[in-house]
């Protein structure tokens, strides 16, 4: 699967017509332990740079921004109970699986080397 | 048992039996007879049996573990921890306002409202406003309350679509919180790289829907936002209003006031600036002013002063309602006044400039070995981003945890968000040169010992009851009272 990335630090895997988005690795190191996801529900339309969510971790809480428009179809529920599985695998840990309805938005995210340099730009920040 | 590191728990003291009182027999025996069997208790309370010398020895042992601004340097950037003059205990103290019943008629109470009377002319003097109620219990509280006159003043005018409050980037998190409580939107507007509101970000978001707009000022990295006056033409020629959030007026009391800024609302934090005892949650008081026209909408009761020189309580039908039982905290209102009073005009003068010095003093003598990422002249406070030398892997936390070794609180840790590793230090006007000295020397030694023996920093505290807690599992599995303890093991 393609791994694509927002400026705020939001990840997608494309799958066909199906979107699995969660948080950088980057980003989970930035915020911390994190102790709590607020997750939108089975149904809820999102719209690309539009907030679906929050991470809140010991540190800050953060909202969440949905780098593509669509439907979810599913929280990750497993993320309830156990939150700090984003920060054991942030990338392999989604947090919403959504169907795209507007595949050509994923043409404006980073692929990998582009967000790598992203990151290290912020950090110089 | 060691005292200083004492942890015990009441319930740990207790035995069955034991107690620390002798009631005398009234004659009329104990009879459970005639109380519903649904009232009754199936089991005794779960109440710790101790005799009274235990009760005092447990909590002064307790006691001495707290860090307060009486014990130590307590630079919490964005707190105002200055020192609390002994006089507003004693004037908060005196047995004809401490002993007063909150529901005494008014005609019985004359003096308590003066009291409130003149603290809250006093801040009419201080912010420019028209009229301020005490009545609201805290900062975050204020803000509320200022947002629901905000909201009343557009809908009076048959304004109902007014739904967005616009909050900077490096507002502090009660900002956006008190908007979504008040059932306002939120609207972000982000900060140039000087921390300051970016004016022409602004723009865009002025329209026919914006409530009000609510700026700190000096903003959270201690900075002076120089161009409200333009703002608030913005704001204003677009219907909405400007609401000062007052949690860094410090540096500003008796220099600049927001109300000839042309902010319309505003709060202030009584137990920050007005040096009441503050930490551990309170009691506080966010008093809320409102420029002329809008004091009708103030919550009620209101205080106000008759022809006759009397004091009465009025709720006028245009008033938003009770935001707090009665007149607020009313003690906190007394030290204020004693503090503003014993100070006077002149004193209070001297508050900002002697913050404004001290924290440019102590930025200014650390710059070299912790980061700076606004070169400016700052206000009360100001933010590092982390040490210098990020080589090390020493963070934020880590020279937090460190200062306790030394005997400083912690200064504010990762706020304001726009940095990664912001460390904000708000010395006040209360410490002396030998205190600033003291620290600065102490943050100069732990950026040594972060480059030469980084564990040591890393590990850090070393000299305290509790060294490293479990945020996490704090977090998500909270244990806050005695049964939690029973159901999970230590």
């Amino acid at each position: 699967m393609k791994t694509l990335y927002s400026p705020t630090h939001e990840y997608v895997k494309v799958d066909g017509n199906i979107a699995y988005i969660g948080i950088s690795d980057y980003a989970q190191h930035a915020l911390g332990n994190i102790v709590y996801v607020d997750m939108p529900e089975q149904g809820d339309d999102l719209t690309a740079g539009e907030e679906f969510g929050a991470v809140e971790s010991v540190k800050a809480a953060s909202d969440l921004y949905s780098p593509v428009s669509g439907a979810v179809i599913e929280s990750n529920e497993q993320l309830i109970d156990n939150p700090g599985l984003i920060n054991k695998d942030a990338e392999n840990t989604w947090i919403i699986k959504v169907e795209l309805t507007d595949p050509s938005e994923l043409d404006k995210l980073m692929d990998e080397e582009a967000y790598r340099k992203h990151c290290e730009a912020e950090a110089a920040h | 048992m060691n005292r200083k590191f004492y942890s015990n728990l009441i319930f740990d003291l207790s035995r069955k039996g034991r107690k620390g009182y002798r009631l005398p027999d009234t004659g009329c025996g104990a009879s459970l007879e005639g109380i519903p069997a649904n009232l009754l208790r199936e089991s005794a309370p779960e109440l710790p049996e101790v005799d009274e010398p235990s009760v005092v020895r447990h909590f002064t042992n307790l006691s001495t573990n707290n860090f307060g601004v009486d014990t130590g340097f307590y630079p919490l950037g964005s707190c105002t921890m200055k020192y609390n003059p002994k006089i507003n205990e004693e004037m908060a103290a005196l047995p004809n306002m401490s002993a007063l019943h909150p529901l005494t008629p008014a005609a019985a109470a004359q003096g308590a409202l003066e009291a409130y009377f003149t603290l809250q002319e006093l801040l009419c003097e201080i912010g420019g406003m028209s009229e301020f109620t005490l009545n609201p219990f805290a900062g975050a509280h204020g803000e509320l309350t200022g947002l629901m006159v905000i909201r009343a003043y557009h809908r009076s005018r048959g304004d109902m679509k007014r739904d967005t409050v616009i909050v900077p980037d490096s507002a502090h998190g009660t900002n956006p919180a008190s908007a979504a409580v008040a059932g306002l939107k939120v609207v972000e507007v982000k900060s140039l790289p000087d921390g300051t509101v970016d004016v022409e970000a602004l723009k865009p978001l002025l329209n026919d829907r914006v409530a009000a707009m609510m700026m700190t000022n000096p903003n959270t990295l201690g900075i002076f936002e120089t161009r409200i006056p333009e703002i608030a033409a913005m704001v204003h020629e677009a219907g909405g209003l400007m609401y000062y959030d007052g949690a860094n007026i410090n540096p500003l009391v008796g220099v600049t006031r927001p109300g000839d800024m042309g902010f319309d609302v505003m709060h202030i934090n009584l137990h920050k600036t007005f040096s009441t005892p503050h930490g551990g949650g309170g009691p506080g008081s966010g008093p809320v002013g409102v420029r002329k026209g809008l004091e009708q909408f103030l919550p009620s009761p209101r205080v106000v002063k008759l022809d006759d020189g009397t004091f009465a309580l009025d709720s006028p039908e245009t008033s938003l309602g009770q935001v707090s039982n009665l007149l607020g905290n009313f003690a906190v209102e007394l030290r204020a006044l004693a503090y503003i009073l014993s100070l006077g005009k002149e004193g209070l003068r001297e508050v900002g400039p002697m913050a404004t010095l001290a924290a440019n003093y102590i930025k200014e003598s650390l710059r070299d070995l912790y980061r700076l990422p606004v070169d400016r002249v700052c206000k009360h406070e100001f933010v590092f981003d982390g040490l210098a030398d990020k080589s090390t892997g020493v963070t934020t936390l880590n020279v937090a945890k460190r200062l306790l070794d030394f005997g400083f609180h912690a200064p504010t840790i990762y706020f304001p968000l726009l940095f990664h590793e912001s460390l904000m230090i708000e010395p006040t006007e209360t410490e002396n040169l030998d205190t600033l000295n003291d620290f600065i020397k102490v943050m100069r030694q732990i950026a040594d010992e972060a480059a030469n023996n980084p564990d040591l920093v890393k590990n850090a505290p070393h000299d305290t009851p509790v060294r490293h807690p479990d945020d996490t599992a704090a977090a998500l599995t909270p244990r806050v009272t005695v049964a939690d303890l029973k159901s999970n093991d230590l």
